[in-house]
């Protein structure tokens, strides 16, 4: 089994006692939490629990937001991401993010996939053209636009869109894909396809994926964490979360006993 | 604890629970009619049981196609999944005790007539399997795992009966050649009543991995849970 304490790959993000306050409204108490490399880390629980602000709180996007304020550590390999002379735009190249509506920029393909790499400076036609190619296979779009990397992106189909932005965000070689809710305006079989695409992502990024989807949650993490009340209430391997979890706010929330 | 948010889904597993009791309770009734014809020679009694035993059968089925439907359709987790998964395999056993119960009855057609006593011992073995049995389902109805476990450790005292009631048996047709026929059927329903003991303890089993998530299968049985 997968991501309990056992597991041997490192621990590539580290929460540790992160309070986060919108004004007056305290949205994170105290929260704790590792997520390995090369593993699905998988948020759950009720809307306004507080999973959507950690998540966004791993690339300081939260940092957007007028009268945020932050205690507590969130650790990238070690070094806290809010020390003084982290670069916010390095940060966000380290560890892309990919929303639940897909947003493509109204451009072609080619220029969604390739916006990134230029604005860190890649200029050569040819490494643009690599880096197009590669992180749309990675991304198991290729076969399906490498014909038409000209047309639009918006041209695309819901789930080839979902598909063209996570290759946008793998673009600039992320070390940490952060994913909310990456498959909740897709069909079926736009999902399953996304959810094997995280399987197949998780072998050279650490992911995190918020989801409302149990199922989903259950399918493609190792490890899941159940928030409420902008608490962490329980994390533990997902099939033990899923089978039998230690807490019965766990166990109320993901057997639909909830509210 | 609290109710599910989906009323429907929480009557579907009411249900499920009931289905097992009814068939527990059918089940309970099959033993104890084979015991009481085999103590009386009453082969129509016996007969009777085996023409029941459909019924221990339709439950079977319809236990599991209740599970499945609610397998497929609402994706169950944590304890409600522990309660389907345990649900399926309790009627399993609880279907191979029915068909015990018929093999008892069997042996009792097939002696009746003929005039040897039952050993003392084979009804005092049926209560304990029938006691085991009905703790097995009390257990799986309150949810209880302590009760459970005592099921569990039951089972060594109705082996060690099975095991003198072998010795004995042996001995007696030894000595009796023109017991040999009888002495056998009377040690087969020994076996079947231990076999009864033992589908009660997989139920006992069981239904501490539905309350705890934790499985005891396959080792010595704890001391406590």
């Amino acid at each position: 089994m997968e991501g309990g304490s056992n597991d041997a790959t490192s621990v590539k993000v580290s929460a540790r006692d992160l309070d986060v306050f919108y004004g007056s409204t305290q949205a994170l108490h105290g929260i704790s939490l590792d997520a390995r490399a090369n593993r699905v880390t998988a948020l759950i629980g009720p809307s306004g629990c507080g999973k959507s602000t950690f998540l966004r709180s791993i690339n300081r996007m939260n940092d957007l937001i007028p009268g945020m304020r932050r205690q507590g550590r969130i650790l990238l390999d070690g070094a806290d991401i809010h020390d003084p002379g982290v670069d916010v735009v390095d940060l966000r190249r380290r560890v892309g993010m990919v929303f639940q509506r897909s947003n493509p920029f109204p451009k072609s393909i080619y220029e969604n996939v390739s916006y990134g790499p230029r604005i860190h400076g890649v200029s050569d036609r040819g490494t643009l053209d690599e880096i197009v190619r590669t992180t749309l296979e990675q991304a198991a779009l290729w076969d399906e636009v490498k014909d038409r990397l000209g047309a639009s992106a918006l041209s695309l189909s819901g789930g080839q869109q979902q598909r063209l932005c996570i290759a946008r965000a793998l673009a600039v070689e992320p070390e940490v894909l952060l994913m909310d809710e990456p498959a909740s305006a897709l069909d079926p079989l736009a999902t399953a396809r996304i959810e094997e695409l995280i399987h197949e992502l998780k072998e050279r990024y650490t992911i995190l994926i918020v989801t409302h989807n149990m199922q989903q949650a259950a399918r493609v993490s190792d490890t899941t964490a159940y928030f409420y009340l902008g608490r962490l209430v329980e994390v533990g391997p997902t099939a033990q979360i899923f089978t039998n979890p230690a807490k019965q706010e766990t166990e109320d929330y993901i057997t639909g006993r909830f509210g | 604890m609290a109710q599910h948010t989906d009323r429907r889904y929480e009557e579907e597993l009411a249900r499920l629970r009931q289905l097992v009791l009814e068939m527990g309770g059918l089940v309970e009734t099959q033993i104890a009619d084979s015991v009481r014809a085999l103590a009386s020679n009453d082969a129509e009694l016996a007969r009777a049981t085996i023409d029941r035993d459909h019924e221990v059968n339709r439950y079977d089925v319809e236990i599991d196609e209740e599970c499945l439907r609610l397998l497929a359709l609402h994706q169950p987790a944590a304890r409600d999944l522990r309660l389907i998964t345990t649900g399926l395999k309790i009627t399993t056993d609880l279907e191979r005790i029915g068909d015990l119960a018929v093999n008892v009855c069997e042996r009792v057609v097939e002696r009746s007539g003929q005039g040897h006593d039952v050993r003392i011992d084979l009804p005092r073995m049926a209560d304990m399997a029938r006691g085991m049995l009905r703790e097995s389902l009390d257990a799986f109805v309150r949810e209880d795992a302590e009760l459970a476990l005592k099921v569990c450790r039951d089972d060594d005292a109705i082996d060690a009966l099975h095991g003198a009631m072998f010795r004995e048996m042996i001995d007696w047709m030894g000595s009796h050649p023109g017991a040999a026929v009888d002495g056998t059927g009377q040690l087969f329903v020994s076996k079947y009543l231990e076999r009864i003991a033992d589908h009660a303890t997989n139920i006992g089993e069981m239904v501490i991995f539905m309350v705890k998530g934790k499985s005891i299968r396959h080792l010595s049985v704890p001391s406590s849970i």
